[in-house]
């Protein structure tokens, strides 16, 4: 059951690559890095249950912050009109 | 091999930046799959996360795209063909990768996986290699990222003039400006940055049973660090954190670990030998590895916050004089 | 007993890896940038949620259910924020939605 499992989340990552190289904006690919990134954290966990090396899930929770910094990094050096204060949020809504 | 390629091939900086991420992230999985969990761990953290922020802060200041180059250089092309065949050739001498009978597998493995638990009392056999069979070497990892960060520093750094109050203004203002846009990532990174701090410390102390150590330990907290700056801009990380704190913290990790191999010397041993350490020599092998795993710890911490620190610096350089610049064009009467 | 576990644990298992499969299905047939994002983002947390408390009910060593639990928490904690700030940061830079079928 769990080889299915790792199977299926195989084939998940495979198609957000497939997204990652073919997106037509910058965003699609961020998204399918982040997707990829993810998937790679339950990846790491079922194969460290399926070898029986419980150690394995330390490396989960680092990658998993490290997704998480990464996108943030990569969305803030990215902004076109960064440091432009925004107009439409001063209108109270 | 395919993600390497690509890599070479694609002239914006953006993407190859995306590209070193996924293939970090597919190394990193080779290496679960091949069951070392140390290294995986240390990829994973490294490869995947701090190179590819690095270079992302990197490339702001210096274009999204490659130059076209003019010329095509047969030269180099040469050169790397005639080294790199050099050292396949070299290493066609050496035993096949996994043959039973090459000497790292009858003499140099089965010595430190028989041996470590007496001497050492460890119980992971990579932090018992790699701090203490290995500890010279070790040693001289530690001295190039401390260069590394010196040579940053002394290429990169900013002179600050000193804070005057009226600055403070506008920084508050600044910050004000993006309280709004930037609300929810903030709170988010405000609870998850203490946890990631105390993860460091765990994966810092834990590296005798588990896969962890100082690398590993230092990134992570510098990961922290960086996410800090990136939420709430750089002056306020540089009031948190004082650059002069950091350098004499980054100095301090490399002092730790040579005195340690001094202070086995006065006491009579070799350098690094930690035999001598304490009462008997188990309890001096785990102080001794404990000692420069802190050390090692401080610096690669360190020394990465003050590569980005510097580099975001200089783009916030960059930026002003880019807006003073516009300001200076809108005024002007046309 | 035995058997009650690995029914017990093998159900949310299947429908977690249903869900992440659909997701990945949905980010390459959705037809917009700001569709795709729920696509990834909702079943990306609860396709991870589901494995993760299977995986729990699997495990005997009370450290690794504690690991779990963490990485679950910070999994929810810090999907549904990647998805808020990918979709602010479209917003601003120009990543226009398609409003009506053309």
């Amino acid at each position: 059951m769990l080889i299915a499992a790792t199977l299926a989340i195989f084939i998940a990552m495979l198609l957000a690559i497939i997204r990652g190289i073919a997106g037509p904006t910058l965003y699609d690919r961020i998204l399918a890095v982040n997707m990829f990134g993810t998937k790679t954290v339950l990846l790491i966990s079922l194969l460290g249950f399926l070898m029986g090396r419980p150690e394995f899930l330390d490396i989960a929770i680092v990658y998993a912050l490290i997704n998480f910094i990464s996108v943030i990094g990569i969305l803030r050096y990215s902004d076109k009109n960064e440091f432009k204060h925004h107009k439409e949020l001063d209108k109270e809504p | 091999m395919l993600v390497a390629v690509a890599t070479i091939r694609m002239k914006d900086l953006f993407a190859t930046i995306m590209l070193v991420g996924i293939y970090g992230l597919l190394s990193a999985s080779f290496f679960v799959a091949m069951d070392a969990v140390d290294v995986a761990f240390t990829e994973a953290a490294v490869g995947a996360g701090i190179s590819t922020l690095l270079m992302l802060v990197a490339i702001t200041m210096t274009g999204r795209s490659e130059n076209t180059t003019r010329h095509k250089p047969l030269l180099a092309l040469v050169v790397v063909v005639i080294t790199g065949g050099l050292l396949i050739y070299g290493t066609l001498d050496m035993p096949y990768f996994g043959a039973k009978d090459a000497p790292i597998h009858t003499h140099v493995a089965p010595r430190y996986i028989n041996d470590s638990k007496q001497e050492i009392g460890v119980q992971n056999i990579v932090t018992s290699v790699l701090a203490s069979y290995r500890a010279f070497d070790t040693l001289g990892e530690v001295v190039v990222i401390f260069t590394a960060g010196i040579g940053v520093l002394a290429l990169l750094s900013v002179a600050h003039p000193a804070r005057q109050n009226e600055k403070s203004d506008k920084i508050e203002s600044y910050n004000d400006s993006m309280h709004k846009q930037h609300l929810v990532v903030r709170i988010v990174a405000k609870m998850l940055i203490p946890f990631i701090l105390l993860f460091a410390l765990y994966v810092q102390f834990h590296g005798d049973f588990g896969p962890g150590g100082g690398f590993q330990a230092g990134v992570i907290f510098a990961a922290a660090i960086i996410l800090y700056t990136m939420l709430f801009g750089i002056n306020t990380a540089r009031r948190v954190i004082n650059q002069s704190f950091i350098q004499l913290i980054a100095a301090t990790g490399v002092l730790l670990y040579a005195s340690v191999g001094v202070v086995s010397m006065l006491n009579g041993g070799n350098f690094l030998d930690y035999n001598v350490l304490s009462l008997n020599p188990i309890a001096g092998q785990h102080l001794g590895i404990l000692l420069i795993e802190l050390g090692v710890g401080c610096t690669v911490a360190s020394v990465m916050t003050i590569i980005f620190f510097n580099l975001a610096d200089r783009r916030e350089m960059q930026l002003s004089i880019k807006k003073h610049r516009k300001k200076d064009k809108d005024s002007t009467p046309c | 007993m035995d058997i009650m576990v690995i029914i017990l644990s093998g159900i949310p298992l299947l429908i977690g890896s249903f869900l992440c499969i659909s997701g990945s299905i949905g980010i390459l047939r959705f037809p917009d940038f700001y569709t795709r994002i729920h696509a990834v983002g909702v079943t990306d947390t609860l396709g991870t949620g589901l494995i993760l408390l299977s995986l729990m009910l699997l495990s005997t060593d009370f450290l690794v259910i504690a690991k779990l639990v963490i990485i679950l928490l910070l999994t929810l904690l810090t999907s549904p924020t990647t998805s808020h700030v990918l979709a602010k940061a479209a917003m601003y830079n120009g990543v226009k939605p398609v409003l009506k079928q053309s």
